[in-house]
């Protein structure tokens, strides 16, 4: 039975994780296994006068007490952030310096100030608590306002005023001229909530040294392998390339807190080494909240002006964007070339300027969180498009509509050349399957039970498979954005696929597998999907941006385009054909319209036996292919959210959520299906439920799930999810790229809904019921719906 | 250390533990059966779920010594040869995706099937919602996840 693309393939992962054979980080246990704890700062900003380790290092089981003047000592450098951003003056970002340990000072709560291995995990954390570090506590500040304003205590030294870069993109002269010939002009100011990413299996390392090897190797939960050691070498100096091995088994969930190298990585290899022990790490739920990169974090004001058709004549934003402590991995991509690019969103519009200005603070790094630049672009854009709607007295979905873009290409005025599209279509699809004819008779129904029913649309747009390295380059990356892959076709015909691209939920062993069964005709049963460990794959630049299928499975294309060439000819050889009239099909590779045929395993064993191949013709059947993207894909959806409100106690129901996705091709719906239903449900969540909220000294307020709001599965509806597929020229597939449109699209569809509901546009998210219920009574609604 | 012994998916097992030791610390350390996983420290998320003398609990909230002679069956031991229909439905209605929580999620699945079954109770969505009040997914918005249930508890 043949597997094609498009086909709803049962996922080939699931028997181990439902079987509980799933092989996780902390599931790894080497002979010589030791344990680590971190010993973290308890204050936001302080001094670090000194470390008394001799309580711990006096229990019986304590191997060792490691700290910030040994790492340095030893020459382990700083983590760097690797896209590098230009101030509009011209002046390089101010990059402060973050040592996996501190040495002399600690800028946030759960800073890591030293490491103590012992023989269980248990002491370890035990020891951890007995080691006496003596702070010098400075004043400290966690928002981005107090971090800008005059006075604010400084958290790096080369960071005056704690501004990181004041960077812009677009035309302000010309945005300011549209603005001035506007006929209406709507302003928002807007905050867009920090998040915690959450992956359920919380960050893990597991490190060990070989001594006479002078080798590490490092399991760890990774999105991308190869740029851990890459970085862990190259920059940290931690081990040489080749003397670094770097696994990333299953991982349990990533959305982008699991592509960054933390000091835990860096200190457990560090560590093996200084103890010749294994060393392991497991983070648990409290120090997740602490450590992991959140995402978000904006504050932004922005006036949108539009003419008496309601065409949009000018853009123009300021925003101020919350880095944290230091500069995480690509900290400065986020709310720079991941979001101002995005705010032409589906719209034709000549005029956009985007001022971003980012700031230190006393809280913890803030990096891409899943969709990274984009849901702050998106949230703002669509925000704007419903406001101004009911400012001009127009039909949102109407708004929409006039400002569409209509052809691809399309060049926006801030840097993205959109690549296919079918905007109207993809909005005429959500508003038939969410019955907008039929929302009056609901609220009408609604009100006679004394809710508030209301409506939000939200048409998106993002930029996936990251990215053409050219161009990512010219923008400041530090790394090509490209991807590898390596086709083996063994003696028996059987295939294994080696990608440089990661799976922590999306499922590659299954779609990764299709697209090689769909293009040579074998069961998928006998392809193997390889991936995560730097051994056994050549260089890849791993998971993240919805890069798996635009960029990722373009290179398994590329490989078996190589692949195809040198079995057609070995075939045509050994069936004195002519290549060209060479066909693969049904499990064979024959010359078309005769009966001369070779069975797909009989091409595999006569490579690789070799007695007979076309002269001058290697033996084997193994192709190798690096993938650069053109350009990015443009991934598009309207998403449409009905919710009813109780005014009495704030709480708002999602009584139907929408999608209608543009993915371009899709390999294997039910999977594509699946990561809408989870981004959108993380976007509710964003909308609805979850905050992390620092107080004015710095401290976490929400750090356990006792305080920071998961969605459950009570809080969500099931989803309606449909597609509609505009193939992207951009890649031989022609796949956008599915991961985060989810997350990106629902947030403004959420709040336009429940503002549409409450009948006031004063609603921050998250959109809690004490936030609706106070939304309410500042409006001066009556409560009692007619 | 306290020796405590108990019947692991229907095999007796033993062992001299810390009184602190949490029963998700024994099957994972000691037995090794890492099935069972350890997603908070708060006992919200639910991807530690095991069946203790029939019934589900949050293994990191429950001390091992406190299970002497008890019958435990974590996820390794739901099926022996053929997949129980549980497992089956989460493959076939694509009720998960990064594997962490579904050790959890399997077997409050089970665990509630027995327990409305037993009550004479119709296992709605509405109802499957509600009983995943004490397991947390990231990945997929729970939507695959209550069909999943739904799906099994038609077969089951």
């Amino acid at each position: 039975m043949s597997t094609k693309i498009g086909d709803r393939v049962k996922r080939k992962e699931d028997k181990r994780f439902t079987t509980g054979k799933g092989k996780y980080t902390d599931d790894i246990r080497n002979d010589n296994q030791a344990y680590s704890a971190f010993v973290r700062s308890p204050h936001a900003h302080a001094n670090v006068k000194g470390i008394d380790a001799s309580a711990a290092l006096a229990m019986d089981g304590v191997i060792d007490v490691l700290n910030g003047q040994q790492l340095t000592g030893d020459g382990i450098g700083n983590i760097i952030c690797g896209w590098a951003i230009t101030s509009k003056d011209g002046s390089p970002m101010n990059m402060g310096d973050w040592s996996a340990l501190a040495t002399d000072k600690v800028r946030y709560v759960g800073d890591a100030v030293a490491m103590v291995i012992a023989e269980t995990q248990a002491l370890a954390r035990i020891a951890a608590e007995a080691v006496k570090v003596e702070y010098e506590e400075l004043p400290a500040v966690a928002g981005v306002l107090a971090s800008k304003a005059d006075g604010a205590p400084q958290v790096h030294e080369n960071a005056p005023g704690n501004q990181i870069f004041d960077w812009e993109l677009g035309d302000e002269t010309a945005t300011d001229a549209g603005l001035a010939s506007a006929s209406h002009i709507t302003s928002l100011e807007l905050t867009n909530n920090r998040l915690s990413p959450n992956p359920m299996e919380p960050r893990s390392a597991v490190a060990t040294y070989d001594d006479a090897e002078e080798h590490y190797t490092l399991y760890t939960t990774s999105q991308n392998p190869h740029l851990a050691r890459l970085v862990l070498s190259a920059f940290y100096n931690v081990a040489p390339e080749h003397k670094l091995r770097v696994i990333a088994p299953d991982v349990g969930g990533g959305f982008g807190a699991k592509i960054y190298i933390y000091p835990e990585e860096i200190a457990c290899l560090w560590a093996s080494m200084k103890t010749n022990r294994s060393v392991k790490w497991t983070s648990d739920r409290s120090e997740a909240f602490l450590t992991d990169a959140h995402g978000r974090d904006h504050v932004t004001t922005a006036q949108m002006g539009f003419d008496a058709d309601g065409k949009i004549v000018g853009f123009k934003v300021d925003t101020l964007a919350n880095i944290g402590a230091y500069m995480s991995l690509f900290s400065s991509s986020v709310p720079t070339y991941l979001y101002a690019p995005l705010l032409s969103g589906q719209y034709d519009v000549q005029n956009i300027h985007c001022n971003v200005r980012t700031y230190y603070t006393n809280t913890a790094p803030v990096d891409a969180y899943r969709g990274a630049g984009r849901p702050e672009a998106t949230y703002l854009v669509e925000r704007m498009m419903e406001t101004a709607a009911r400012e001009m007295g127009m039909d949102p979905a109407e708004l929409r509509r006039r400002n569409f873009v209509q052809s691809f290409p399309h060049q926006t005025p801030v840097l993205m050349a959109y690549d296919a599209g079918d905007f109207p279509k993809i909005l005429d699809m959500a508003q038939k399957s969410a019955d907008v004819a039929g929302f009056a008779a609901r609220k009408t129904e609604a009100a006679s039970r004394g809710k508030l029913r209301g409506f939000g649309y939200s048409t998106f747009i993002e930029a996936c498979g990251l990215a053409p390295s050219k161009a990512a380059g010219s923008l400041g990356a530090g790394v090509g954005l490209w991807e590898s892959a390596e086709v083996r076709v063994n003696p028996v015909g059987s295939i294994e696929i080696l990608t440089g691209s990661h799976s922590h939920g999306q499922g590659h062993e299954t779609t990764f597998a299709q697209i090689v069964a769909d293009r040579f005709d074998i069961p998928v049963e006998n392809v193997q999907i390889v991936h995560g460990d730097t051994d056994k794959v050549q260089f890849g630049m791993g998971t993240y941006g919805s890069r798996s299928a635009p960029v990722g499975m373009s290179a398994v294309v590329k490989a078996m385009d190589k692949v195809e060439a040198k079995v057609k000819k070995i075939a045509a050889h050994a069936l004195e054909a002519s290549e060209d009239d060479i066909v693969i099909e049904g499990g064979e590779v024959k010359v078309a319209g005769t009966d001369k045929a070779m069975a797909w395993h009989e091409v595999g064993l006569a490579a690789y036996i070799a007695h007979d191949l076309p002269d001058g013709m290697e033996p084997g059947l193994k192709e190798s292919a690096f993938f650069d993207p053109v350009n990015f894909s443009f991934p598009s959806g309207a998403f449409i959210c009905e919710v009813e409100v109780d005014p009495d106690t704030g709480k708002t129901k999602i009584i139907q959520f929408t999608s209608a996705d543009d993915f371009g091709t899709i390999i294997n719906p039910m999977i594509v299906e699946g990561q809408v239903h989870g981004g959108v449900a993380q976007g509710i969540g964003q909308a609805l439920l979850e905050q992390v909220i620092y107080d004015d000294d710095g401290q976490l307020i929400t750090g356990s799930y006792m305080d920071y709001t998961m969605p459950r599965a009570t809080d969500l509806p099931f989803f309606t999810v449909q597609h509609h597929e505009t193939p992207s020229p951009n890649n031989p597939l022609g796949v956008k790229g599915c991961g985060e449109a989810g997350a990106i699209g629902s947030p403004p569809a959420v709040i336009n809904a429940i503002t549409d509901a409450i009948g006031t546009n004063d609603l921050a998210m998250p959109a809690t019921p004490q936030a609706v219920w106070r939304a309410i009574q500042s409006a001066g609604k009556s409560v009692v719906a007619e | 250390m306290t020796k405590v012994s108990m019947n692991v998916n229907g095999k007796a097992v033993s062992g001299d533990v810390p009184d602190e030791t949490l029963l998700s610390e024994f099957l994972r350390e000691n037995l090794r059966l890492t099935g069972t996983h350890v997603g908070c420290d708060t006992s919200q998320c639910g991807a530690c779920v095991v069946h203790v003398n029939g019934k589900a609990v949050k293994s990191c909230s429950t001390l091992a010594v406190s299970l002497d002679g008890a019958d435990v069956m974590t996820i390794e031991g739901l099926s022996s040869g053929e997949l129980h229909p549980m497992q089956i439905a989460f493959n076939d209605n694509h009720g998960l995706q990064c594997g962490f929580c579904t050790p959890g999620m399997i077997m409050s699945g089970v665990d509630m099937f027995n327990r409305y079954k037993a009550e004479g109770k119709e296992l709605s969505s509405d109802a499957i919602r509600a009983e995943l009040e004490g397991n947390i997914c990231r990945c997929t918005g729970y939507h695959n996840i209550v069909k999943s249930i739904e799906d099994a508890a038609a077969k089951m």
